[in-house]
């Protein structure tokens, strides 16, 4: 397991190449990457800032990541995540899970980012040409991650 | 008893501080206590704390609820919805 929180962008083939470490084993590999949009909620996005609770944030995701492990049949999973200033375009998430098969990997990855977007604690400040707001809740992420309460098949 | 406090985004900048000590009369306490003692001393601390507001907690960086116990050493930090991702 490796949970990273991050000013640096990252390289995405130079992290899944350094996290598969030449296993024989792994058979399937599913990745997500979040990125900056140039708008949010209609208004144009120039840039914005990422806070976190350092400490915390790790213990929150290795969390998540033990909870992944513990209800698929995975290898590993990899989460990187940035703090600080980012633009439009920038990456801000990687997850990386790798497993022998597709199945448990996909909904590994997806359960991943699901349970960051609801307890990982980060908060998103947008700049907008109106000023600086800080990023509200969803309730489609709060229900995406509801989902998986529900006892999953392996 | 002697709680750390800490507050972020939102709340931090409500709050105009992103930490205190705070101290407590008695032994244990929970957190819907705590945040009810905070917003007493009215001014930041009832309008960023207030009911109504979108507030998460967590003890000692586990997020917790409002019966979750608060002890004496306990790091307790207030802030709103996460938006990371």
């Amino acid at each position: 397991m490796a949970v990273r929180v991050q000013q640096e962008d990252f390289d995405i083939g130079a992290e899944i190449a350094a996290f598969r470490r030449a296993d024989p084993g792994i058979g399937a590999i599913a990745s997500f990457i979040g990125l900056v949009r140039d708008v949010n909620d209609g208004q144009a996005v120039a840039g914005m800032t990422l806070e976190h609770y350092p400490g915390m944030t790790e213990k929150a995701l290795a969390g998540i990541v033990a909870e992944a492990k513990g209800r698929w049949d995975i290898v590993d999973a990899l989460v990187i995540h940035r703090v600080g200033e980012l633009k439009p375009l920038d990456q801000i998430v990687l997850v990386v899970v790798t497993g022998a098969h597709r199945g448990a990997a996909f909904a590994a990855c997806e359960f991943i980012m699901d349970y960051l977007k609801t307890q990982a604690p980060f908060w998103k400040k947008e700049q907008t040409a109106q000023g600086a707001r800080w990023v509200e809740a969803r309730a489609s992420d709060d229900q995406a991650a509801g989902r998986w309460s529900e006892p999953q098949a392996k | 008893m002697s709680i750390r406090i800490l507050y972020f985004a939102r709340l931090r900048e409500d709050m105009g501080i992103a930490g205190e000590m705070f101290e407590l009369p008695g032994e244990t306490c929970n957190v819907n206590s705590l945040r009810a003692q905070l917003v007493a001393r009215g001014g930041a601390s009832a309008t960023a704390l207030g009911s109504g507001k979108a507030v998460r907690v967590s003890v000692n960086q586990d997020l917790a609820r409002d019966d979750t116990p608060v002890k004496a050493g306990d790091e307790v930090a207030f802030f709103p919805p996460v938006t990371g991702g």
